[in-house]
């Protein structure tokens, strides 16, 4: 298919059609609302189903209790909507169902801004609801990415039975990019008949199925919260996705970035380059799972001098980089999040500050 | 002569946890009767609120989710916008419908959303002991309002059927009660009447359904009935507050 110039918020709905999604509810908040604009035309051509809900705490649920009758269902917000989404996020983990949820992350906390921004890595990668669980996280760098990484979504989700997340910011949806759309996923969810409340008569079973999160019994949560943990191990070792860019040469320093950030990580690479110094970056495309081994190894190249994880964030991803660095190199942070992106000749004195 | 009772195949044979003279039992087997009678077992989702029946489902014999506090009315909604061809119901109490679930239950009546309600308003929290709920009487002693509750400072109790039916999207709003047979015959009626509503997909369907918790209110259950009978029912009025035309 031909290449279409597309904004990337009109994109990421276009893709999830596109995945076989014919279910949507949001609220909407900036700066993703065109995604719901742009569904609102697009789903009734499908014979699909829109519905702006009455909050983002409402939508979480419309989200829960499409996914348990066993339909794919999407919903897209930004930050404090995903705040108030992450209740009903907890629940749609505990009671095994799956769901997309997407987050043109804006600046924060509070109210923050609408500029863009990464200060939702910690809610994205280590809850952000209550109670031991974990979203798949993919984080888009543009929105060829973004269409590529919804679609794969609901496949994962249904893999794994659980909600995944998109963590792209407001640059990625606010922009327009050339997008070439995968082919269609022609696949239908598998199992559901086993768990979905699709209705007894339409099952060969006719055995009623139960979507909940509530055990009483002690074993029995331990068992539930067991199974999570289990398909959490599984994406540790079948979903991991990452770039390294420039890594094979000799470089000094290996930068660690995602999404929007790291495409000015590149250019900076880039132009160190021309000036004779390598630098590398490792790029998570998985929040969670995180690259750890990628991270390890990269990081230790005996030419390696040192880390450093630049984020628009005040520094959250790099928990995760020192963790998987285990001390091995120094690890060093470089941060803005108040809506401007840092350019890359700020990284590049940054960079040669490390030298 | 035939057999004239028996249990509803919508029902199943667990034991409830229910305290002794709770009315929860009469209403789940109003609901599955009226689901026997209408031939929609094995169509029917319903969903279990926070409260005391978030175990329905293991009263039940049918597709059941369970929501969080409050949010079976958005939950309800997901389920029914997907899957129309399914019967949806909710089955929730007073704390979390007219509490925490105030908004949720507003905005998908208003909507019309096709399915049905049916709420439990025993003027009180039950599961977490006792504690004052949107729908406890002046007066009435909570765990939470030891000396009774103070209107001046908390409000008047909501009444929710008059609350949804000034809304002006039509829909099937009535207020029943458990503590007489005749109204029990009635509240069976009505149950009956909103799931047909459900599947003529007419409109949004709520019944509420003045009930007892003996436990919480520190009376037996006869005199939880006659409380019920003197206290709520002049405040909470019985009747059809709103029909489809």
């Amino acid at each position: 298919m031909a290449k279409v110039l597309m904004k990337g918020n009109e994109a990421i709905g276009e893709a999830a059609i596109r995945a076989g999604c014919k279910n949507y509810f949001a609220y909407p908040i900036t700066p993703q609302s065109e995604v719901a604009e742009y569904l609102v035309k697009r789903l009734p051509e499908e014979g699909g189903v829109f519905l702006q809900g009455e909050s983002e705490v409402a939508v979480g649920y419309m989200i829960f209790g499409a996914a348990g009758a066993g339909e794919r269902v999407m919903t897209t917000s930004s930050s404090p909507g995903i705040s108030l989404m992450s209740e009903a996020i907890s629940y749609i983990a505990a009671a095994h169902c799956p769901a997309v949820f997407v987050n043109i992350v804006r600046g924060g906390p509070g109210l923050g801004g609408i500029l863009p921004s990464q200060g939702d890595y910690f809610q994205a990668t280590k809850g952000g609801g209550h109670g031991d669980y974990h979203l798949l996280v993919m984080a888009p760098d543009g929105v060829q990415e973004a269409v590529e990484m919804t679609m794969l979504a609901f496949t994962l989700a249904e893999k794994y039975r659980g909600p995944v997340m998109i963590m792209g910011d407001g640059l990625i949806g606010q922009m327009m990019e050339p997008v070439e759309f995968p082919d269609d996923l022609k696949t239908e969810p598998t199992n559901k008949d086993e768990w979905a409340t699709s209705g007894m008569d339409f099952r060969k079973s006719k055995k009623r199925n139960l979507v909940k999160s509530l055990f009483l019994d002690p074993t029995a949560l331990n068992d539930n919260n067991l199974a999570l943990k289990a398909k959490y191990q599984q994406m540790k070792e079948e979903e991991v996705r990452f770039e390294l860019y420039n890594g094979d040469t000799d470089y000094r320093v290996l930068i660690t970035s995602y999404g929007t950030m790291s495409r000015v990580c590149r250019t900076a690479i880039d132009m160190l380059k021309e000036e004779g110094i390598e630098v590398a970056m490792l790029r998570p495309k998985t929040l969670f799972p995180f690259p750890e081994k990628a991270v390890f190894e990269a990081a230790c190249k005996d030419s390696c001098k040192a880390v450093i994880s630049i984020e628009m964030s005040m520094g959250q991803m790099v928990e995760d980089v020192e963790r998987c660095v285990k001390g091995k190199r120094p690890v060093e942070f470089y941060g803005e999040c108040g809506g401007d992106i840092p350019s890359p000749e700020k990284i590049i004195d940054i960079i040669k500050g490390l030298l | 002569m035939g057999k004239t009772f028996t249990t509803p195949k919508a029902l199943s044979k667990n034991h409830t946890h229910y305290c002794p003279g709770c009315t929860h039992g009469i209403v789940h087997r109003l609901v599955a009767e009226a689901i026997d009678d209408l031939g929609i077992q094995g169509k029917t989702v319903g969903i279990a609120p926070v409260g005391c029946a978030v175990l329905a489902y293991n009263y039940f014999d049918c597709d059941f989710q369970e929501a969080a506090h409050g949010r079976a009315p958005a939950m309800a909604t997901g389920i029914k916008r997907v899957r129309p061809d399914l019967m949806v119901f909710t089955y929730q109490g007073d704390g979390d419908l007219a509490s925490i679930g105030m908004g949720e239950i507003i905005h998908a009546a208003n909507r019309g959303e096709k399915f049905t309600t049916i709420f439990i308003n025993n003027a009180i929290y039950g599961m977490t002991g006792g504690q004052m709920a949107p729908t406890t009487m002046g007066g009435q002693r909570a765990t939470t309002a030891p000396a009774g509750r103070d209107t001046a400072d908390t409000g008047m109790p909501i009444r929710m059927a008059n609350l949804l039916a000034e809304l002006v999207t039509p829909g099937y709003i009535t207020r029943q009660a458990v503590l007489k047979p005749q109204q029990v015959n009635k509240t069976k009626k009505a149950i009956k009447q909103a799931f047909q509503y459900q599947m003529e997909n007419r409109c949004f369907s709520f019944v509420e359904v003045v009930s007892t918790c003996p436990t919480n209110w520190g009376l037996t259950p006869l005199d939880a009935l006659k409380w019920a009978e003197d206290t709520l029912l002049p405040y909470y009025e019985l009747g059809d507050f709103k029909v489809p035309e």
